[in-house]
């Protein structure tokens, strides 16, 4: 009984979950590692939920292929925003005098929402690569939504007159994965869409939805949801070829 | 609808009705604020619960916070009170009968005789004018106990949900969270997943799953999918081994409606369950939750605070009988409940609640990553709770739950609360425990790595 496999009964699991299962125990109580690596865990997704996404960076680094407007929610902080989720779903109304209507098919938003590694981590790189592959559709300058949840957009989306808004959002962390990103895809957002009149993509981070094969999903959402006048439960993603998406 | 209003000091406070006077008598909540009828002053709570103390239990039955014509959970509630039952308390104001529940007078046998005379209304007004200390000392005189392959609720003892959640219900991820839980004697209250999808096939597989188990190591031992009350009756109609049926319920009938149910539903879903009859020990075949801030979310409050809302939730549960029955205290969200101190005040107000009305109250106890709170705070909140006497707690491995993002208690948890009060798991599930060598005559667990615990984890899911 001396073979690898043995030292760790659960090794066969392993592979197949990440739940904390057979971490051993002194007494009743957990072994001072398994203490440790769950508080760092927590730690990080704490860090990610009470973060900062540098935004003024993130304007300058977008702002130089194309245009970007910097809004901001409601709530004017986080245990604000934590508390109060109706006023991170609204436009701060001093801001949302500056924008201006236009002829667009899609407008994005780039929003904090529950985790700012998210965003820093994926936001851009997800965000470009759906822009290339829409070099044919009319795109809205891009909105960075501070203290923002996803019905952000539709305020935002309806106020540059865009058919669509795509809304690349921070997700609640989990202890596995503190920076997932999900992308909330609204046909005809205006203030008061319901969940059900969404399409999202979720699960965007390193271990999960790779930013290519995301971007592959988002836009095949976009140019569905153009063609048929509709997104939420009604758009299904196994309609009409998706079929040849990546799954996660 | 009577104002009422009380002089302190050279402020008068005026609250409009009695839901009123309820939502601002309630301990601070995020959802209170949210819903625009919390207390905005810390004095005008407090003369809130000075008018509530004065007020008849009585006025609960005279005056519906929701009105009986347009909400079917109130005509329940009013159409199944027990007059008889009721009488020796109904002289009684708010302010005496919690005097009375910290009294000698007041006895596990009298609270059991009580309980179907209370309305959630009642249970949730004296709830606001007892502290902390007040809601665990009244509880852990009550005592509902209910059965089906385990006796749940005994006093002595504590039960425990094993929750193996996986992200895609992978049948082997699932065993290993499973057989670690076995291994320390969690799941005598459940075997209980939540699957990742509410698709039959899938979750007839679960059930599968955990049927095999059970008869591959005889456990006496209940098992759960939480999917949707319809899913779970197709799955009877498909002849699935299926143990309890599951459902979320809140409070108002517009509340269940938002989560695709009504009364008549979940009597179809009961009656399926018990068309199996596959309890050995007893015939309670509904698991359900609860919890705080379900109904503001689906916009169905009718301006109620929410923890009244969740206290009539257990009218529903009381109506169905089920095994089990837990709010999911701190899994809501920060919008509703904040921090830690809010999540424990719920924590035991809702177990309070749940078990002055006869229902068999569990918790999860439980917080998301954007609440103010952390393992130290579930620390104070489960040693409580077992103080309190609740029926059962919920454990993941390792606290964390892999596939809703949130974090409970772990199975070392379980075990450590066990050995601390000197409470044992549900008699059948510690003698089958015992028949393994899980557990010694003190009630430590096997040694790590020991052969018993060997037979276990080597089991093959798929075979």
């Amino acid at each position: 009984m001396s073979t690898p496999v043995d030292l760790d009964p659960f090794a066969r699991f392993r592979a197949v979950t990440r739940a904390r299962i057979g971490l051993g125990r002194t007494g009743d109580s957990l072994p001072i590692r398994a203490v440790l690596d769950f508080q760092l865990a927590h730690a990080r997704a704490r860090d990610a939920v009470h973060g900062h996404v540098d935004f003024a960076a993130m304007a300058e680094r977008i702002g130089a292929d194309r245009p970007v407007i910097r809004l901001k929610s409601r709530a004017a902080d986080r245990p604000t925003y934590l508390a109060r989720p109706d006023l991170g779903r609204r436009v701060d109304p001093m801001m949302l005098a500056d924008v201006s209507k236009g002829a667009y098919d899609v407008a994005f938003v780039v929003a904090d929402g529950l985790s700012a590694a998210a965003v820093e981590a994926h936001g851009e790189s997800v965000l470009a690569a759906c822009l290339r592959r829409l070099g044919d559709l009319a795109v809205a300058p891009v909105v960075l939504g501070e203290q923002a949840r996803v019905a952000f957009g539709d305020e935002a989306g309806e106020a540059l007159g865009a058919r669509l808004v795509v809304v690349l959002i921070g997700e609640r962390p989990g202890l596995s994965v503190p920076d997932s990103l999900g992308a909330y895809v609204t046909f005809d957002p205006s203030v008061g869409r319901r969940d059900s009149e969404r399409n999202c993509v979720s699960n965007i981070h390193a271990d999960g939805l790779p930013h290519e094969a995301a971007a592959d999903r988002i836009v095949w959402l976009i140019r569905a949801a153009l063609r048929l006048g509709l997104t939420g439960v009604d758009l299904k993603e196994d309609a009409g070829g998706a079929t040849a998406l990546p799954i996660v | 609808m009577s104002v009422r209003s009380i002089l302190l000091g050279r402020q008068r406070h005026v609250f409009d009705d009695l839901k009123a006077v309820m939502a601002a008598a309630s301990p601070e909540k995020s959802g209170d604020r949210l819903a625009g009828i919390a207390a905005d002053t810390n004095e005008r709570r407090v003369a809130a619960r000075y008018v509530l103390a004065d007020i008849p239990l009585r006025a609960f039955l005279d005056e519906p916070l929701i009105p009986y014509e347009t909400d079917e959970v109130t005509r329940l509630i009013l159409d199944g009170h027990d007059a008889a039952a009721f009488a020796p308390v109904a002289h009684m104001t708010v302010g005496q009968f919690r005097d009375w529940l910290l009294s000698y007078d007041c006895t596990t046998e009298a609270l059991s005789a009580l309980a179907p005379g209370l309305t959630p209304e009642m249970a949730a007004a004296v709830s606001k004018i007892m502290r902390n200390h007040d809601l665990i000392v009244a509880a852990a005189k009550t005592a509902v106990v209910t059965a089906f392959r385990t006796t749940i609720g005994l006093p002595g003892r504590l039960s425990s949900r094993l929750q193996p959640n996986h992200p895609t219900d992978d049948p082997e991820g699932v065993a290993g969270s499973t057989l670690d839980g076995l291994t320390y004697g969690i799941g005598d209250a459940v075997i209980g997943i939540n699957p990742a999808g509410d698709n039959l096939d899938a979750c007839m597989r679960l059930m599968e799953l955990f049927d095999r188990l059970r008869q591959r190591f005889d456990i006496p031992m209940q098992s759960c999918v939480l999917t949707h009350v319809t899913t779970s009756i197709k799955a009877v109609e498909a002849g699935a081994p299926l143990d309890l049926v599951f459902q979320s319920v809140a409070g108002t009938e517009a509340a269940n409606r938002g989560f695709g149910v009504d009364l008549a539903l979940l009597d179809e879903g009961r009656a399926a369950g018990l068309s199996l009859n596959r309890g050995t020990v007893g015939d309670n075949v509904m698991y359900l939750e609860t919890g705080q801030g379900s109904a503001l979310s689906a916009d169905a409050h009718h301006g109620v605070d929410e923890q009244t809302v969740e206290a009539r939730a257990y009218a529903v549960a009381r109506h169905l009988k089920p095994l089990i029955v837990n709010t999911v205290v701190g899994f809501i969200g920060p919008e509703y409940l904040y921090d830690a101190k809010q999540i424990i005040r719920a924590g035991l107000e809702d177990h309070f609640c749940g078990k002055l009305l006869g229902v068999p109250m569990g918790v999860d106890v439980c917080y998301t990553n954007h609440a103010e709170a952390d393992q130290d705070d579930m620390d104070n909140l489960m040693f409580l709770l077992a103080s309190a006497g609740v029926n059962f707690l919920i454990a993941v491995p390792g606290a964390d739950d892999v596939m809703l993002n949130y974090q409970s208690l772990s199975y070392h948890d379980i075990v450590s609360l066990r050995h601390s009060f000197g409470r044992p798991p549900a008699p059948e599930f510690e003698a089958w425990l015992r028949r393994m060598d899980l557990l010694d005559g003190d009630g430590r667990l096997a040694p790590q790595g020991s052969s018993v615990a060997r037979r276990l984890i080597d089991y093959r899911a798929s075979a």
